[in-house]
Protein backbone atom coordinates (compact mmCIF):
# COMPACT_ATOMS: atom_id res chain seq x y z
CA UNK A 1 0.00 0.00 0.00
CA UNK A 2 1.14 3.68 -0.82
CA UNK A 3 1.14 6.35 1.69
CA UNK A 4 -1.80 7.80 -0.51
CA UNK A 5 -3.78 4.73 -0.55
CA UNK A 6 -3.45 4.70 3.18
CA UNK A 7 -5.29 8.11 4.14
CA UNK A 8 -8.88 8.57 3.81
CA UNK A 9 -10.41 8.91 0.61
CA UNK A 10 -12.06 13.24 0.27
CA UNK A 11 -15.13 11.43 -1.08
CA UNK A 12 -16.56 9.39 1.47
CA UNK A 13 -20.81 9.34 1.54
CA UNK A 14 -21.25 7.79 4.96
CA UNK A 15 -19.42 11.39 6.42
CA UNK A 16 -21.97 13.42 4.91
CA UNK A 17 -20.21 16.34 5.04
CA UNK A 18 -17.41 15.53 2.31
CA UNK A 19 -20.21 15.32 -0.26
CA UNK A 20 -20.42 18.71 -1.51
CA UNK A 21 -16.25 19.32 -0.03
CA UNK A 22 -14.58 16.89 -1.87
CA UNK A 23 -13.12 18.02 -5.13
CA UNK A 24 -14.35 15.61 -7.55
CA UNK A 25 -11.45 16.49 -10.52
CA UNK A 26 -8.24 13.94 -9.91
CA UNK A 27 -5.68 16.29 -8.25
CA UNK A 28 -2.52 17.56 -10.11
CA UNK A 29 0.64 15.96 -9.62
CA UNK A 30 3.81 17.86 -8.98
CA UNK A 31 7.31 16.74 -10.22
CA UNK A 32 9.43 15.73 -7.33
CA UNK A 33 10.87 18.08 -5.01
CA UNK A 34 8.27 20.96 -5.75
CA UNK A 35 6.49 20.67 -2.31
CA UNK A 36 9.72 20.38 -0.84
CA UNK A 37 10.41 22.96 1.76
CA UNK A 38 10.49 24.18 4.81
CA UNK A 39 7.81 25.49 7.26
CA UNK A 40 8.22 29.25 8.02
CA UNK A 41 8.54 30.17 11.24
CA UNK A 42 5.41 29.79 13.20
CA UNK A 43 4.21 33.31 14.44
CA UNK A 44 2.22 31.99 17.15
CA UNK A 45 3.56 31.82 21.25
CA UNK A 46 3.67 29.22 22.88
CA UNK A 47 3.86 29.54 26.79
CA UNK A 48 5.40 27.55 29.56
CA UNK A 49 1.92 26.66 30.87
CA UNK A 50 0.28 26.49 27.71
CA UNK A 51 0.55 22.00 27.09
CA UNK A 52 -1.28 22.38 30.59
CA UNK A 53 -5.24 22.62 29.70
CA UNK A 54 -6.33 22.04 33.27
CA UNK A 55 -4.61 25.31 34.51
CA UNK A 56 -6.14 27.95 32.31
CA UNK A 57 -8.52 29.50 34.58
CA UNK A 58 -9.19 30.04 38.39
CA UNK A 59 -10.52 26.45 39.37
CA UNK A 60 -9.74 23.03 37.77
CA UNK A 61 -12.04 21.60 35.11
CA UNK A 62 -14.56 18.74 36.14
CA UNK A 63 -13.66 15.63 34.60
CA UNK A 64 -10.93 12.62 34.48
CA UNK A 65 -7.57 14.35 34.76
CA UNK A 66 -5.41 12.80 31.91
CA UNK A 67 -1.71 13.47 30.65
CA UNK A 68 -1.02 12.65 27.22
CA UNK A 69 2.18 12.21 25.54
CA UNK A 70 4.24 10.54 22.78
CA UNK A 71 6.68 10.83 20.03
CA UNK A 72 6.87 12.45 16.78
CA UNK A 73 9.00 10.77 13.86
CA UNK A 74 9.83 11.15 10.33
CA UNK A 75 8.96 7.97 8.39
CA UNK A 76 12.56 7.31 8.90
CA UNK A 77 12.21 7.07 12.59
CA UNK A 78 14.01 10.31 13.02
CA UNK A 79 12.76 12.63 15.63
CA UNK A 80 11.25 15.46 15.29
CA UNK A 81 12.18 17.77 17.38
CA UNK A 82 11.34 21.49 18.55
CA UNK A 83 7.74 20.77 16.23
CA UNK A 84 4.23 22.32 17.35
CA UNK A 85 1.97 20.50 18.59
CA UNK A 86 -1.44 21.86 18.68
CA UNK A 87 -4.58 20.42 20.54
CA UNK A 88 -8.23 21.16 21.13
CA UNK A 89 -11.29 18.74 22.34
CA UNK A 90 -14.65 18.83 24.12
CA UNK A 91 -14.82 19.28 27.63
CA UNK A 92 -15.77 16.31 29.89
CA UNK A 93 -19.43 16.41 29.06
CA UNK A 94 -18.72 16.46 25.33
CA UNK A 95 -19.44 19.86 24.57
CA UNK A 96 -16.79 22.37 22.80
CA UNK A 97 -16.22 26.09 23.54
CA UNK A 98 -18.04 26.92 20.23
CA UNK A 99 -20.87 29.10 19.34
CA UNK A 100 -22.24 26.79 16.92
CA UNK A 101 -21.71 23.74 19.41
CA UNK A 102 -25.80 22.94 20.02
CA UNK A 103 -25.19 19.80 21.92
CA UNK A 104 -27.32 20.33 24.83
CA UNK A 105 -24.11 19.55 27.51
CA UNK A 106 -22.96 21.74 29.94
CA UNK A 107 -20.01 24.42 29.43
CA UNK A 108 -17.00 24.42 32.05
CA UNK A 109 -15.96 27.49 32.84
CA UNK A 110 -12.83 26.57 33.98
CA UNK A 111 -12.00 24.81 30.81
CA UNK A 112 -11.23 26.08 26.90
CA UNK A 113 -10.00 22.77 25.50
CA UNK A 114 -7.26 24.27 23.54
CA UNK A 115 -3.32 23.39 24.17
CA UNK A 116 -0.51 23.72 22.83
CA UNK A 117 3.56 22.60 22.90
CA UNK A 118 6.79 22.14 21.44
CA UNK A 119 8.54 18.66 20.61
CA UNK A 120 11.81 18.14 23.00
CA UNK A 121 14.78 17.05 21.69
CA UNK A 122 13.97 13.48 21.20
CA UNK A 123 10.68 14.57 19.70
CA UNK A 124 8.09 14.49 22.83
CA UNK A 125 4.97 16.01 23.67
CA UNK A 126 3.39 16.33 26.78
CA UNK A 127 0.04 17.72 27.16
CA UNK A 128 -2.42 17.14 30.25
CA UNK A 129 -5.93 17.93 29.84
CA UNK A 130 -9.44 16.39 31.07
CA UNK A 131 -10.48 13.05 29.06
CA UNK A 132 -13.28 14.63 26.35
CA UNK A 133 -16.81 12.89 26.43
CA UNK A 134 -18.66 11.74 23.45
CA UNK A 135 -21.00 13.96 21.74
CA UNK A 136 -24.03 13.37 19.00
CA UNK A 137 -23.46 15.22 15.61
CA UNK A 138 -26.21 15.01 13.12
CA UNK A 139 -24.47 12.93 10.17
CA UNK A 140 -27.22 10.28 10.42
CA UNK A 141 -29.91 9.24 12.79
CA UNK A 142 -28.26 9.11 16.54
CA UNK A 143 -24.66 8.97 15.73
CA UNK A 144 -22.17 10.15 17.95
CA UNK A 145 -18.23 11.13 17.45
CA UNK A 146 -16.24 8.36 19.77
CA UNK A 147 -14.36 10.39 22.56
CA UNK A 148 -10.88 12.17 21.08
CA UNK A 149 -8.69 15.06 20.93
CA UNK A 150 -7.79 16.96 17.81
CA UNK A 151 -4.37 17.33 17.07
CA UNK A 152 -2.69 19.35 14.27
CA UNK A 153 1.25 19.75 13.84
CA UNK A 154 3.57 21.45 11.11
CA UNK A 155 6.60 19.11 11.38
CA UNK A 156 8.99 21.39 9.43
CA UNK A 157 8.49 20.48 6.07
CA UNK A 158 5.51 21.52 3.67
CA UNK A 159 4.55 18.03 3.11
CA UNK A 160 4.73 17.00 6.84
CA UNK A 161 2.07 19.53 8.02
CA UNK A 162 -1.00 17.06 9.60
CA UNK A 163 -4.31 17.38 11.17
CA UNK A 164 -5.44 14.72 12.50
CA UNK A 165 -7.52 12.70 15.60
CA UNK A 166 -6.33 10.84 18.59
CA UNK A 167 -8.76 7.86 20.06
CA UNK A 168 -9.07 6.23 22.73
CA UNK A 169 -8.40 2.38 23.77
CA UNK A 170 -11.91 0.14 24.15
CA UNK A 171 -13.95 3.04 22.55
CA UNK A 172 -17.39 1.06 21.31
CA UNK A 173 -17.94 3.92 19.36
CA UNK A 174 -15.30 3.66 17.30
CA UNK A 175 -16.44 1.08 15.09
CA UNK A 176 -19.77 3.33 14.06
CA UNK A 177 -17.77 6.66 13.45
CA UNK A 178 -17.73 7.48 9.65
CA UNK A 179 -14.51 9.71 10.06
CA UNK A 180 -12.45 7.11 11.93
CA UNK A 181 -13.79 4.83 9.38
CA UNK A 182 -12.79 6.51 6.37
CA UNK A 183 -9.40 5.68 6.69
CA UNK A 184 -9.09 2.10 4.78
CA UNK A 185 -7.26 -0.44 6.46
CA UNK A 186 -7.94 -1.56 10.03
CA UNK A 187 -4.20 -0.77 10.94
CA UNK A 188 -4.00 2.68 9.59
CA UNK A 189 -7.38 3.02 12.02
CA UNK A 190 -5.49 1.81 14.50
CA UNK A 191 -2.53 4.22 14.34
CA UNK A 192 -5.34 6.94 15.69
CA UNK A 193 -5.95 5.00 18.74
CA UNK A 194 -3.82 5.93 21.62
CA UNK A 195 -2.71 3.17 24.29
CA UNK A 196 -2.87 3.19 28.59
CA UNK A 197 0.26 3.93 29.59
CA UNK A 198 0.62 2.80 33.33
CA UNK A 199 4.74 4.06 33.12
CA UNK A 200 3.82 7.72 32.60
CA UNK A 201 0.51 7.36 35.26
CA UNK A 202 0.88 9.65 38.00
CA UNK A 203 -0.43 7.79 41.36
CA UNK A 204 -2.91 9.83 42.69
CA UNK A 205 -3.25 11.83 40.30
CA UNK A 206 -3.51 10.96 36.70
CA UNK A 207 -3.77 8.38 34.06
CA UNK A 208 -1.91 8.48 31.29
CA UNK A 209 -2.11 7.86 27.90
CA UNK A 210 0.73 7.05 24.85
CA UNK A 211 -0.07 8.09 21.12
CA UNK A 212 3.02 8.37 18.61
CA UNK A 213 2.49 9.95 15.03
CA UNK A 214 4.72 9.45 11.90
CA UNK A 215 4.77 12.51 10.03
CA UNK A 216 5.77 12.01 6.01
CA UNK A 217 9.11 13.51 5.40
CA UNK A 218 11.15 15.02 2.44
CA UNK A 219 10.75 12.94 -0.72
CA UNK A 220 13.38 10.19 0.26
CA UNK A 221 16.63 10.76 -2.02
CA UNK A 222 19.35 8.75 -2.85
CA UNK A 223 21.59 9.93 -0.65
CA UNK A 224 18.96 9.32 2.40
CA UNK A 225 17.91 5.93 0.47
CA UNK A 226 21.93 4.90 1.32
CA UNK A 227 22.19 5.55 5.27
CA UNK B 1 9.70 3.50 15.73
CA UNK B 2 8.82 4.50 12.04
CA UNK B 3 6.88 3.53 9.35
CA UNK B 4 3.52 3.94 8.01
CA UNK B 5 2.27 7.79 8.32
CA UNK B 6 -0.43 8.47 10.92
CA UNK B 7 -3.26 9.05 8.74
CA UNK B 8 -4.86 12.43 8.38
CA UNK B 9 -8.81 13.18 9.79
CA UNK B 10 -10.59 16.42 9.35
CA UNK B 11 -10.13 19.46 11.35
CA UNK B 12 -14.14 19.26 12.01
CA UNK B 13 -16.61 22.49 12.42
CA UNK B 14 -14.78 23.28 16.35
CA UNK B 15 -11.24 24.06 15.07
CA UNK B 16 -12.21 27.94 16.30
CA UNK B 17 -10.75 27.47 19.60
CA UNK B 18 -7.89 25.85 19.07
CA UNK B 19 -5.93 27.01 15.67
CA UNK B 20 -6.69 30.62 14.63
CA UNK B 21 -4.60 33.10 16.33
CA UNK B 22 -4.73 36.85 16.65
CA UNK B 23 -3.06 38.04 13.44
CA UNK B 24 -2.94 35.20 11.96
CA UNK B 25 -3.71 36.45 9.07
CA UNK B 26 -1.10 38.94 8.78
CA UNK B 27 2.05 37.97 7.44
CA UNK B 28 3.07 41.25 6.90
CA UNK B 29 2.00 44.11 9.20
CA UNK B 30 -1.10 45.81 7.42
CA UNK B 31 -0.14 49.31 5.53
CA UNK B 32 3.57 48.41 5.12
CA UNK B 33 5.77 49.20 2.13
CA UNK B 34 4.49 46.58 -0.20
CA UNK B 35 1.74 44.84 2.21
CA UNK B 36 -1.16 43.51 -0.25
CA UNK B 37 -4.44 42.51 0.71
CA UNK B 38 -6.16 39.11 -0.44
CA UNK B 39 -10.05 38.27 0.08
CA UNK B 40 -11.69 35.11 -1.07
CA UNK B 41 -14.37 33.05 -0.29
CA UNK B 42 -14.45 29.32 0.20
CA UNK B 43 -17.68 27.71 -1.92
CA UNK B 44 -19.04 23.93 -1.84
CA UNK B 45 -20.04 22.13 -4.97
CA UNK B 46 -23.39 23.96 -4.36
CA UNK B 47 -21.36 26.95 -4.77
CA UNK B 48 -22.51 27.55 -0.88
CA UNK B 49 -20.13 29.19 1.47
CA UNK B 50 -18.50 27.08 3.67
CA UNK B 51 -18.45 28.65 7.17
CA UNK B 52 -15.76 26.33 8.87
CA UNK B 53 -12.84 26.31 6.63
CA UNK B 54 -9.04 27.12 8.05
CA UNK B 55 -6.61 28.27 4.83
CA UNK B 56 -2.59 28.51 6.03
CA UNK B 57 -0.43 30.17 3.52
CA UNK B 58 3.20 28.93 3.46
CA UNK B 59 4.95 31.68 2.17
CA UNK B 60 9.29 30.98 2.08
CA UNK B 61 10.57 34.20 3.08
CA UNK B 62 7.67 35.44 4.61
CA UNK B 63 6.13 33.72 6.77
CA UNK B 64 3.01 31.58 7.83
CA UNK B 65 -0.40 32.89 8.17
CA UNK B 66 -3.38 31.35 9.22
CA UNK B 67 -7.27 32.34 8.73
CA UNK B 68 -10.16 31.13 9.30
CA UNK B 69 -13.53 31.61 6.87
CA UNK B 70 -16.83 33.44 8.89
CA UNK B 71 -20.42 32.94 8.25
CA UNK B 72 -20.10 33.80 4.43
CA UNK B 73 -17.23 31.60 3.64
CA UNK B 74 -14.53 34.60 3.24
CA UNK B 75 -11.32 34.83 4.56
CA UNK B 76 -8.35 37.48 3.89
CA UNK B 77 -4.74 37.61 4.74
CA UNK B 78 -2.40 40.33 4.51
CA UNK B 79 0.81 39.38 2.83
CA UNK B 80 4.01 40.71 0.44
CA UNK B 81 4.22 39.70 -2.83
CA UNK B 82 6.85 36.87 -3.61
CA UNK B 83 9.69 37.32 -6.21
CA UNK B 84 10.11 34.11 -9.01
CA UNK B 85 11.70 31.48 -7.89
CA UNK B 86 13.62 28.60 -9.02
CA UNK B 87 12.01 25.13 -8.62
CA UNK B 88 13.76 22.00 -7.65
CA UNK B 89 14.52 21.64 -11.42
CA UNK B 90 15.70 24.54 -12.01
CA UNK B 91 13.06 26.15 -14.04
CA UNK B 92 11.84 29.80 -12.84
CA UNK B 93 8.77 29.76 -11.06
CA UNK B 94 6.59 32.40 -11.07
CA UNK B 95 5.53 34.47 -7.98
CA UNK B 96 2.93 32.75 -5.86
CA UNK B 97 1.83 31.71 -3.17
CA UNK B 98 1.39 28.09 -1.40
CA UNK B 99 -2.51 27.86 0.09
CA UNK B 100 -3.62 24.70 2.26
CA UNK B 101 -7.52 24.56 3.06
CA UNK B 102 -8.61 22.82 5.96
CA UNK B 103 -12.60 22.35 7.14
CA UNK B 104 -15.05 20.09 8.26
CA UNK B 105 -15.64 17.54 5.53
CA UNK B 106 -11.90 17.24 4.10
CA UNK B 107 -10.82 14.13 5.87
CA UNK B 108 -7.40 15.67 4.70
CA UNK B 109 -6.50 19.12 3.76
CA UNK B 110 -6.13 20.05 0.02
CA UNK B 111 -2.91 22.39 -1.61
CA UNK B 112 -3.54 24.98 -4.19
CA UNK B 113 -1.34 27.96 -5.19
CA UNK B 114 -2.39 31.29 -5.70
CA UNK B 115 -0.60 33.03 -9.02
CA UNK B 116 -0.74 36.89 -9.05
CA UNK B 117 -2.97 38.66 -12.24
CA UNK B 118 -0.14 41.08 -13.45
CA UNK B 119 2.12 38.43 -13.93
CA UNK B 120 0.75 36.97 -17.39
CA UNK B 121 4.41 36.30 -19.21
CA UNK B 122 5.90 34.41 -15.81
CA UNK B 123 2.04 32.85 -15.53
CA UNK B 124 2.82 31.77 -19.28
CA UNK B 125 6.03 29.59 -18.60
CA UNK B 126 5.23 28.69 -15.29
CA UNK B 127 6.16 24.78 -15.03
CA UNK B 128 3.01 24.23 -12.73
CA UNK B 129 0.20 26.02 -14.69
CA UNK B 130 1.74 24.32 -17.75
CA UNK B 131 0.64 21.33 -15.75
CA UNK B 132 -2.53 22.24 -15.77
CA UNK B 133 -4.89 21.92 -18.82
CA UNK B 134 -5.88 25.28 -19.86
CA UNK B 135 -9.10 25.93 -19.27
CA UNK B 136 -8.64 25.36 -15.35
CA UNK B 137 -5.19 27.12 -14.63
CA UNK B 138 -7.47 30.13 -14.30
CA UNK B 139 -8.76 28.92 -10.82
CA UNK B 140 -5.19 29.75 -9.37
CA UNK B 141 -4.65 33.42 -10.97
CA UNK B 142 -5.92 35.62 -8.18
CA UNK B 143 -8.28 38.76 -10.03
CA UNK B 144 -7.17 41.99 -9.09
CA UNK B 145 -10.48 43.85 -7.45
CA UNK B 146 -9.52 47.66 -7.30
CA UNK B 147 -6.51 46.92 -5.44
CA UNK B 148 -7.26 43.95 -3.50
CA UNK B 149 -6.35 40.66 -4.79
CA UNK B 150 -9.21 38.25 -5.02
CA UNK B 151 -9.07 34.41 -5.04
CA UNK B 152 -12.14 32.15 -4.22
CA UNK B 153 -11.50 28.50 -3.54
CA UNK B 154 -14.35 26.39 -4.84
CA UNK B 155 -14.10 22.49 -3.28
CA UNK B 156 -15.84 21.30 -5.93
CA UNK B 157 -18.06 21.70 -9.16
CA UNK B 158 -17.91 24.12 -12.76
CA UNK B 159 -14.82 25.89 -11.85
CA UNK B 160 -13.66 23.76 -9.11
CA UNK B 161 -10.16 24.69 -8.06
CA UNK B 162 -6.93 22.74 -9.33
CA UNK B 163 -5.39 21.08 -5.94
CA UNK B 164 -2.40 19.43 -6.02
CA UNK B 165 -1.08 16.14 -4.58
CA UNK B 166 0.79 16.62 -1.19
Amino acid sequence: MSDDEREPPYLYPDYVGTRLRAPARPLVQLPEGFHDFPAPLFPREIAELDHDLTRRHAGEPIGERIIVTGRVVDSHGRPLRQTIVEIWQANAAGRYLDQDDQHPAPLDPNFSGAGRCLTDGEGRYRFITIKPGAYPWKNHRNAWRPAHIHFSLLGGEFRSRLVTQMYFPGDPLMPRDPILQSIPDQAGRERLVSRFDPDTTIPEWALAYRWDIVLRGRAATPFEAER
Amino acid sequence: MSGPLTPSQTVGPFFGVGLPFEKGEQLVTPGSAGAIRLEGQVLDGNGEPVPDALLEIWQPGTGFGRARTDSEGAFSFTTAKPGAAPAPDGRLQAPHLNVTVFARGLLRHLVTRMYFPDEAEANATDPVLNLVEPARRGTLIAKNCGGVLHFDVRLQGEQETVFFAI
